[in-house]
């Protein structure tokens, strides 16, 4: 049949790893906040504030890789906020999380006008140099997180620190009792998954494309997050997960069925969420003190 | 610790007033620190903070006219208030709104054009189907969350893109006429009645104040009433019926509502219905009275400015209103800002602010809180 | 103090203030070195707090601490880790996914390079454990294993921190008979190598069998610091309390009528899918309380949900003045008139952020008066709260104040009223003493009495054996999910029960009821 061959096509399965970037990189940074205790849900806007500071970068110096640098900062900044405000202060995670998103939302696009006058899209930049490999085009983004996916799968479960920001999701007190500083470890992984999601801006405006347009994370902070719990909180599943997550979105863009509207199969990544969601949770388990703000002292 | 009769002297009365008025204080607060913040991104702009704000203010309040679009910017945000605050009450984070908004706006669009019917029901059958749409889109997370465990803000975030590639991508391309990115507009009859033609009423009509409501270029419409009215039948089912009592329980303990032989699953299920027929309403009600169709960009992010409504307002009904007429002024406001220079993406942008603010500002309340009761002791 | 002792520590005129209430009063507590001390009060008196403030997890507000006799500030428990001082909570702080040598060596991990050095952890943890006569699996998660060597993780976790001086917090709230025998040899084996205790207890049997000294704590207040051979409990009980305690509770005998409760070869499984009730039969008369005496964690837990509707049923029979109601809902147990009191008041029994008043009404919020036609009756509501607050003497400035702010004898105390006030025919009762003042506590089985003696069938489902013996007329005991015999409360004792609890038989002579 067609579709089968549409849907086996090996680019078709090669573009999946690019289209999987910025989620694997988001659910790597997700793994990390999660696994030490706080929802992070938003990724989604961390990415779309760090592709935005991407292209200025790379429009202001010319240089893509300080793109890169400045998703970093972007996306740091942004998880800043939700550090100070959730960790430090304790405040709902999800209340500050969303509070973001609305925040990159609503910045991005004001600063469109106020930088580069216009109102969707900005300028085109220098982008990420690209590199072909078996016939497909990828770019350095995708091998930084290739590479960060066994990096953060050794520091989680063979280093001291990966050790102390699993039990600080698990059982913060335990931690606690021990000298461990709960917040400062949360702290440090809500930084980290905003410095990733960045990075998954920058691949999303400088890697795939030259420019940034508003909105362009479309959803992808919240698939990552769906990618992490398939992945079991674990950096590896979490790779794989995303793998699959962007062959849907492959799958969405390229593939045609006859018979069935364009826009129906372009909602495949969002329907496969969800189902996966429903389907997965019943066996998968969060760290147990997720979501919960951690106060020293207990009365 | 040994217990200790209550011999502060507060009386509970008393106390109960302190709290709200903390509430309301840190509300404020945040609005006008959010503003002070704002402010920069004014002058990131170039342009005077001053003179930004004076625009908003006169945008938003300068005059009757104004007050009426003010209120007619608030209907959605009222109900898309709700859409959050029902469901967050029993524990939910419902960010679906937007979906919900544009399913119930599609329905409401597509029976005010595609059914026939007597003036005088098909306005109440299109609000009625757009309430349903948003109702059932609101059922899905519910009932995922309810059987599967399905943490909901995700689900009702993709549900969110998948209503916006449904109503929008496929449902307006596939059924417009012409050159406008709608459906095609609703019959006459479909239409919502518009506040401003209250004078021309026999009885009503005569009354004295009426004539405030004629302005000329006023949209407001009657949704905003149902709104007012919908407040009220929330505030009463939460304070004064059985299911309120349970959907307040389950939000604050679970289990002990377990225990108390309350369905946790029937109150997710129940309050994700109601908050996306409040979603539904708002888009309807958009839909039927504002653009008499559904067009594209109907939506302009009310969703998601529901979500700072509900917040700001303290999940309360008549908070919510509050929060709704102010956010409608910033809107309204937010419009006057951009002959100024300013984009009015910096409504956006202050509203992420007071979310911010509102959500810093109670944690710091609550410490203050605990400090203050433990120097009282000494 | 006399300056010839050798204090290991000694905590001076600590005082602890929290909102609305003196925690610490002017505290002392001298500990000598090498001795096994015991720290005791009722629940509330500050044992915990002080502990607390030892340990770092507070700051105290007055006061001072000195430790091998030098002052020493304690911010944080790493201050109190350096100094060699190491605490065994009563609820276990161990992190459940990960595995014993990890929860060990967590915050202190042996490394090499970026890694963890997990041979050099493994070596020092057997090193301890040999040493001490700690018996654990290195490699086990801390989920997978018992609760007896979750508490010797515990100690190993100090050891390895080198701690001088170990608190036990209600150390063997949690451990069958058996378990807490070993304990004690484990006492006896630190002392030997040197080591100094603090036991904080409020069962003073055990004071007595293993310590050397005790302080007693009331309302914030150090009451006296004696020498364990000089006091026997009843002197104890009398410093905890301040006045002269009765262990008995006086009652009339049982006059027990017809069966109201049947239970038969019921079968529960717990969340992880295991067989946690292995077909129990029972019954209970009305007019009579049948007591299920067990140690925590024997299925009693899974008992209780099963029969109030709380939780699903595997199989078996629950009848009901022989209507069948096995597997009905939490809400039509109730409404056909069977009360439960649940083992833990905060999670299932209230509704911290309600008001007592709409506490009062949890689980018959439908009923009339409360509501009609799904709308609340406040005016009911109210009434009603007001008239249960004085009648069971829950010690509250208004019916409108919230749940959370009682203390837990008078939160139980309200939980207690709703389920009486609604005269039920049968009471189920779960740990319904637990983490109660002692006041609070005579009060609670004066109550329960009276209801058998109105009619009621009582349940009475508790881990303290005190408590089961004093009251029960039937004694029930549960092991691994079964009953093991069931006798008549005359006929047995404390040590007999200590022994069925553990899985030993009765003697054959005597006849099960």
């Amino acid at each position: 049949m067609d579709i089968v061959r549409q849907l086996l096509a090996l680019p078709l399965i090669l573009a999946s790893l690019r289209f999987a970037t910025p989620l694997i990189l988001a659910s790597l940074g997700g793994t990390f906040n999660e696994r030490s205790g706080v929802i992070n849900i938003g990724l989604e806007g961390m990415m779309l504030f760090g592709a935005f500071a991407a292209v200025y970068g790379s429009f202001v110096t010319g240089n893509p890789w300080v793109g890169v640098l400045y998703s970093m900062i972007g996306g740091g900044v942004l998880a800043l906020i939700l550090a100070i405000v959730s960790v430090s202060l304790k405040a709902d995670q999800i209340v500050v999380a969303t509070g973001i998103n609305i925040f990159a939302s609503g910045i991005t696009v004001y600063l469109l006008q106020v930088f580069f006058g216009s109102a969707g899209r900005s300028p085109r930049v220098t982008r990420l140099p690209s590199f072909r490999f078996l016939g497909t085009r990828y770019n350095p983004m995708t091998l930084v997180a290739v590479i960060l996916v066994p990096i953060a799968w050794y520091v989680l479960f063979k280093t001291p620190w990966g050790l102390r920001i699993r039990s600080v999701g698990e059982h913060p007190s335990a931690a606690d009792t021990l000298g461990i500083n709960v917040n400062k470890y949360r702290f440090v992984c809500v930084l980290i998954s905003g410095i990733l999601a960045g990075l998954a801006g920058a691949h999303l405006s400088l890697g795939d494309g030259t420019s940034f347009v508003r909105d362009m994370a479309q959803g992808r902070g919240f698939i990552a997050l769906a990618a992490m719990i398939f992945g079991k909180w674990n950096p590896l599943g979490a790779f794989g997960a995303a793998l699959i997550f962007g062959y849907f979105e492959a799958v969405a863009i390229r593939v045609s069925i006859p018979g069935i509207p364009a826009e129906f199969i372009r909602t495949l990544p969002y329907v496969m969420t969800i189902i996966i969601l429903a389907g997965a949770v019943g066996k998968a388990t969060p760290p147990a003190k997720i979501g919960e703000p951690y106060f020293q002292e207990e009365e | 610790m040994s217990e200790l009769q209550s011999g502060t002297g507060e009386s509970l009365a008393e106390g109960k007033i302190v709290n709200i008025i903390i509430d309301l204080g840190v509300s404020l607060a945040s609005i006008v620190i959010a503003l002070l913040v704002g402010a920069i991104f004014i002058l990131l702009a170039g342009e005077s903070p001053i003179a930004a704000y004076g625009a908003l203010y006169e945008g938003a309040l300068g005059g009757t006219r104004q007050i009426m679009s003010t209120f007619w910017r608030s209907t959605p945000l009222i109900f898309t208030g709700f859409a959050l605050a029902i469901p967050f009450r029993a524990g939910l984070f419902n960010i679906g709104g937007e979906g919900q908004l544009l399913v119930g706006g599609f329905a409401a669009g597509f029976v005010g054009y595609y059914f026939q019917m007597p003036g005088i029901i098909h306005a109440p059958v299109a609000l009625l189907a757009g309430m349903l749409a948003g109702a059932f889109w609101g059922f899905i997370p519910g009932i995922l969350k309810a059987w599967k465990g399905a943490h909901e803000v995700i689900i009702t975030i993709m549900l969110n893109y998948i209503a916006t590639l449904l109503t929008i991508s496929y449902g307006i391309n596939r059924l417009r006429i012409g050159g406008r990115p709608a459906l095609p507009t609703i019959a006459e009859g479909a239409e919502l009645f518009r506040l401003g033609d209250l004078p021309e009423l026999p009885l009503l009509g005569s009354l004295p104040f009426i004539e405030l409501f004629a302005q000329p270029g006023s949209r407001l419409h009657i949704n905003f009433i149902l709104a007012l009215v919908a407040a009220f039948i929330l505030w009463y089912l939460l304070e004064r019926t059985t299911y309120g009592y349970e959907i307040r329980s389950v939000g604050i303990n679970p289990a002990a509502a377990h225990y108390g032989g309350i369905s946790e699953n029937r109150t997710i299920i129940l309050t994700m219905v109601i908050g996306g027929a409040m979603a539904g309403l708002a888009g309807a009600g958009e839909a039927l009275g504002t653009h008499h169709s559904f067009i594209q960009g109907m939506d302009a992010g009310h969703g998601f400015t529901g979500i700072a409504v509900a917040l700001l307002g303290r999940n309360h009904p008549a908070g919510i209103i509050l929060a709704g007429l102010l956010f409608g002024g910033l809107a309204e406001g937010g419009l006057e800002m951009q002959f100024v220079g300013i984009p009015s993406e910096i409504v956006q942008i202050v509203q992420a602010l007071v979310i911010f603010f509102v959500a810093a500002l109670q944690m710091i309340k609550y410490f203050l809180a605990r400090r203050r009761a433990k120097g009282e002791s000494e | 103090m006399a300056e010839s002792k050798d204090y290991i520590l000694e905590m001076r005129n600590i005082s602890k203030y929290f909102p609305g209430v003196k925690a610490n009063d002017g505290v002392e507590l001298p500990v000598e070195k090498g001795e096994i001390h015991a720290l005791v009060g009722e629940n509330g008196a500050g044992k915990t707090t002080l502990m607390k403030i030892l340990y770092g997890l507070l700051e105290q507000d007055e006061g001072e601490i000195h430790y091998d006799g030098k002052k020493v500030n304690i911010e944080k428990p790493q201050d109190a880790i350096d100094l060699g001082i190491g605490m065994v909570h009563q609820h276990f702080k161990l992190v459940d996914p990960l595995t014993v040598t990890e929860n060990i060596i967590l915050g202190s991990e042996p490394r090499r390079g970026l890694t963890i050095d997990k041979k050099t952890a493994q070596k020092r943890v057997q090193e301890i454990s040999e040493r001490y006569g700690l018996r654990v699996d290195p490699e086990a998660k801390i989920e997978d294993i018992s609760v007896g060597m979750q508490q010797r993780v515990e100690i190993i976790k100090i050891l390895y921190r080198g701690a001088d001086l170990l608190i036990f917090d209600e150390p063997t709230a949690v451990l069958t008979p058996q378990e807490i025998d070993e304990l004690f040899e484990i006492f006896e084996s630190l002392k030997e190598q040197g080591k100094t205790l603090i036991f904080i207890t409020h069962k003073l049997k055990e004071v007595k069998r293993v310590t050397d000294s005790i302080t007693v704590l009331r309302n914030g207040k150090s009451v006296g610091h004696v020498a364990t051979e000089e006091v026997d409990e009843k002197d104890i009980a009398e410093m905890m309390v301040g006045r002269e305690v009765l262990f008995e509770v006086e009652k009339d005998k049982a006059r027990p009528g017809d069966e109201v409760l049947n239970v038969k070869d019921f079968r529960v499984k717990d969340n992880r899918g295991i067989e946690m009730v292995k077909g129990l039969s029972f019954s209970v008369r009305e007019g009579e309380i049948f007591g299920i005496a067990g140690v925590e964690g024997n299925g009693q837990t899974e008992l209780v949900e099963a029969l109030t509707g709380l939780r699903e049923v595997e199989s078996g029979k629950v009848e009901f003045r022989g209507e069948d109601i096995t597997g009905l809902d939490a809400r039509r147990v109730k409404e056909k008139g069977i009360g439960h009191i649940p083992e833990d008041r905060q999670r299932r029994g209230l509704v911290m952020g309600f008001d007592l008043a709409e506490n009062m009404i949890l689980g018959y919020h439908h009923q009339k008066p409360y509501s009609s036609r799904n709308i609340m009756n406040y005016g009911e509501i109210n009434e009603h709260a007001r008239k249960l607050i004085k009648e069971f003497d829950v010690r509250t400035s208004s019916h409108l104040n919230m749940a959370s702010k009682l203390s837990g004898g008078n939160q139980q105390k309200a939980v207690i009223a709703r389920e009486f006030a609604e005269e039920p025919e049968l009471l189920i009762a779960a740990q319904p003493t637990r983490g109660v003042d002692v006041g609070s506590i005579e009060f609670i089985h004066e109550q329960l009495i009276k209801k058998r003696d109105e009619g009621v069938a009582v349940l009475l489902v508790s881990a303290e054996l005190n408590e089961v013996l004093s009251l029960s007329d039937r004694i029930g005991v549960i092991f691994e999910g079964e009953l093991v015999d069931i006798l008549k409360a005359e006929d047995t004792d404390e040590r007999e029960l200590g022994r069925l609890m553990t899985g030993g038989q009765v003697k054959e002579a005597k006849a099960s009821v």
